[in-house]
C-alpha cells in the first residue's frame, strides 16, 4: 500500500477517513496544494493523479493506492527552474494573492493534455470533430473548476493560451 | 467524518460478497464523500468500485454498453458517444468540472444525491430526504432550482444530474446485480418520484449495485443535442435543460426524443410533448405548442415559476436548433 507522490512513494495512512488533500499538506507537509472550499467547488486542491487532473479534498488518500500523484512541488525542473507554465503566469500577472495558483496550474497543465489529445469541451462547436482552436472560450469553459476570488482570470486565460500557442507543454 | 470500513473489490463478485447489505459502494466519491463529510451520510462500509472493469462496448444490434466504473470524462470523449449519442457527450460535458468528471463515474452520477440547500444543511434546516418526517424547509424556503414535476408536499427537491437526462430521452437500460441475482430497468423507471418517501431517491435494493448502462442504437439519438441554462456559464447545476433527439422522414418527425433536467427528483421524459410533435412537420409554433403540452402540468412555487417560460422556450430552441426550423 503505497502512493507515489512527485516520484516518491509514501505509505497509505491507516485511518481511511483521511484525504489525498490531507494526507499531502498535514501529514507529509506539502503544502503547496491549497485547501479552499474543501467540497469541490473551487479547484485550489487540484493535483494530477496518472495525468488525471483530480480534487484531492474529495479524494480519499486510499483511493490513490498504487497511482501516481503529481502536485504543485513536483512542477520545477530539477535545477529549481519554473515550469514555462509558471513563469507565463508570472509574465500575464495570473494572480494576486495566489493562494488559487497551484490549483491553477495543476488543472491546466493537465488541460492542455486533453486538449491535445481533442477531448471535446461543453463549449466545443463540432463534437465529432473536437476542438479545433484554442480560442479564450475553450479555455475559460475549461477551467472553470478553479475559482479565483481575485479576479485573475484574464490574466490565467491569457498565461494558458500563451503556453498552448508556444507549445512549451 | 465518521468512521467506516474500507475494502477495494477487484471484480463485481467480490463486490458483492463484501458488501452484503450493509454497505455503500464507491466510484469516484465526488458527492458521497462529501456528504459523509457533512455526516449527511454515515455508512458502515464502503466497497470501493472504482476499480473495476470500465469497459465501453459495442452491442451486437448495434447499441453501447457502457461499464458503471466509467468515468464520466472518458464516456463524453469517447469516439462513439460523440457520433452516434451527441446528447450524452454534450450533457456530460455540460456537468460539474473537468476534475469531478474525471473522478465521478457512471454508476455514481446516477445515485448522486439532489443538492437542495436545506438537504445540505443539517445544522439549520428541515428536511424530509435527510431526516424522514422532520418537515420540508423548501416548500417556503428560496426554491428557485426546485422541482415543478412530480413534487410532493413532503420534498421538492430535483435530481441534479445532466447525464441522466440525456439518458432518458435515450431510453437508457440500467443493468443491475445483486444478492438476488440480475435484473435490468429502464433509466426512466429507476429513480422515484417523492411521495410520501421522499428519502428514498430509487427502486437500487440494499447490496444492489449498477453494473452498467445499455443504449440502443438510432437516429434521433444521432441528431441529438442538450441545452443546460444556468446562473453562471459553466460549473453550475441546471435550472433548466433539455436533451431532445429527432429524426425526420419525408418531412415529418418520424422519431421524437425530448427530456427536462432540473424539474423533477427525477430526469423528466416529456411524453405529452413528443405526442404533439410525432408525424408532423416541423415548425417553430409547433415546437411552442408541444411544450405548452408538456408545461401545463406544472406546479410551481414562488421561486421558480420562471422555470415553466424558460423550459418552453429551451425546448423550442434546441428542436428548432435540430431541424433547422428556427423561424
Amino acid at each position: 500500500m503505497a502512493i507515489v507522490i512527485n516520484g516518491s512513494e509514501y505509505p497509505v495512512p491507516d485511518d481511511v477517513r483521511v484525504s489525498l488533500l490531507d494526507l499531502l499538506r498535514e501529514r507529509l507537509g506539502l503544502t503547496g496544494t491549497k485547501l479552499g472550499c474543501n467540497q469541490g467547488g473551487c479547484g485550489a486542491c487540484t493535483v494530477i493523479i496518472d495525468g488525471a487532473r483530480v480534487l484531492s479534498c474529495l479524494t480519499l488518500a486510499v483511493q490513490a493506492d498504487g497511482r501516481e500523484v503529481q502536485t504543485i512541488e513536483g512542477l520545477a525542473a530539477s535545477d529549481g527552474g519554473l515550469h514555462p507554465l509558471q513563469k507565463a503566469f508570472i509574465e500575464h500577472d495570473g494572480f494576486q494573492c495566489g493562494y488559487c495558483t497551484p490549483g491553477q496550474i495543476c488543472s491546466a497543465i493537465a488541460m492542455v493534455a486533453e486538449f491535445r489529445r481533442g477531448d471535446p469541451s461543453y463549449v466545443t462547436p463540432n463534437l465529432s470533430d473536437g476542438p479545433k482552436a484554442t480560442t479564450k472560450q475553450e479555455i475559460r469553459e475549461r477551467m472553470s473548476g478553479n475559482l479565483c476570488r481575485c479576479g485573475a482570470h484574464n490574466g490565467i486565460v491569457d498565461a494558458i493560451e500563451d503556453m498552448l500557442s508556444g507549445g512549451a507543454v | 467524518m465518521r468512521s467506516f470500513e474500507y475494502r477495494r473489490a477487484a471484480d463485481r463478485t467480490e463486490a458483492l460478497s463484501i458488501a452484503g447489505t450493509g454497505a455503500r459502494y464507491l466510484g469516484g466519491g465526488t458527492n458521497l464523500v462529501d456528504l459523509m463529510r457533512q455526516n449527511i451520510e454515515a455508512p458502515a462500509a464502503l466497497v470501493d468500485v472504482s476499480r473495476l472493469p470500465a469497459e465501453i462496448e459495442d452491442t451486437p444490434n448495434g447499441g453501447l454498453l457502457v461499464g458503471a466504473a466509467v468515468r464520466n470524462s472518458t464516456l463524453a470523449a469517447h469516439p462513439a458517444v460523440r457520433t452516434r449519442y451527441p446528447m450524452l457527450s454534450r450533457a456530460l460535458l455540460a456537468g460539474a468540472s473537468a476534475q469531478i468528471r474525471n473522478m465521478a463515474t457512471v454508476g455514481g452520477n446516477i445515485l448522486q444525491r439532489t443538492r437542495c440547500a436545506y438537504f445540505y444543511d443539517a445544522a439549520g434546516s428541515r428536511c424530509n430526504k435527510r431526516e424522514p418526517g422532520a418537515g420540508c424547509d423548501a416548500i417556503e424556503g428560496f426554491n428557485r432550482y426546485h422541482a415543478i414535476f412530480g413534487a410532493s408536499e413532503h420534498c421538492i427537491a430535483t435530481h441534479p444530474s445532466d447525464m441522466c437526462v440525456a439518458l432518458a430521452a435515450l431510453d437508457a437500460t440500467v443493468h443491475l446485480s445483486g444478492s438476488a441475482g440480475e435484473r435490468s430497468v429502464p433509466l426512466l423507471d429507476f429513480h422515484r418520484l417523492p411521495g410520501d418517501h421522499p428519502e428514498i431517491d430509487t427502486i437500487l435494493q440494499p447490496g444492489e449495485m449498477i453494473t452498467a448502462i445499455e443504449l440502443a442504437p438510432s437516429p434521433a439519438a444521432a441528431n441529438s443535442a442538450y441545452r443546460k441554462v444556468r446562473d453562471r456559464s459553466s460549473y453550475a447545476f441546471a435550472l433548466i435543460s433539455v436533451a431532445a433527439g429527432v429524426e425526420i422522414a419525408a418531412g415529418k418527425i418520424a422519431d421524437i426524443r425530448v427530456a427536462l433536467g432540473g424539474v423533477a427528483a427525477k430526469p423528466w421524459r416529456a411524453a405529452r410533448a413528443e405526442e404533439v410533435l410525432r408525424g408532423k412537420a416541423p415548425a417553430r409554433e409547433l415546437f411552442l405548442k408541444a411544450a405548452d403540452a408538456e408545461l401545463a402540468a406544472a406546479n410551481t412555487f414562488d421561486g421558480n415559476a420562471f422555470k415553466v417560460e424558460l423550459a418552453k422556450r429551451t425546448i423550442a430552441a434546441v428542436l428548432g436548433e435540430l431541424t433547422g426550423a428556427e423561424a
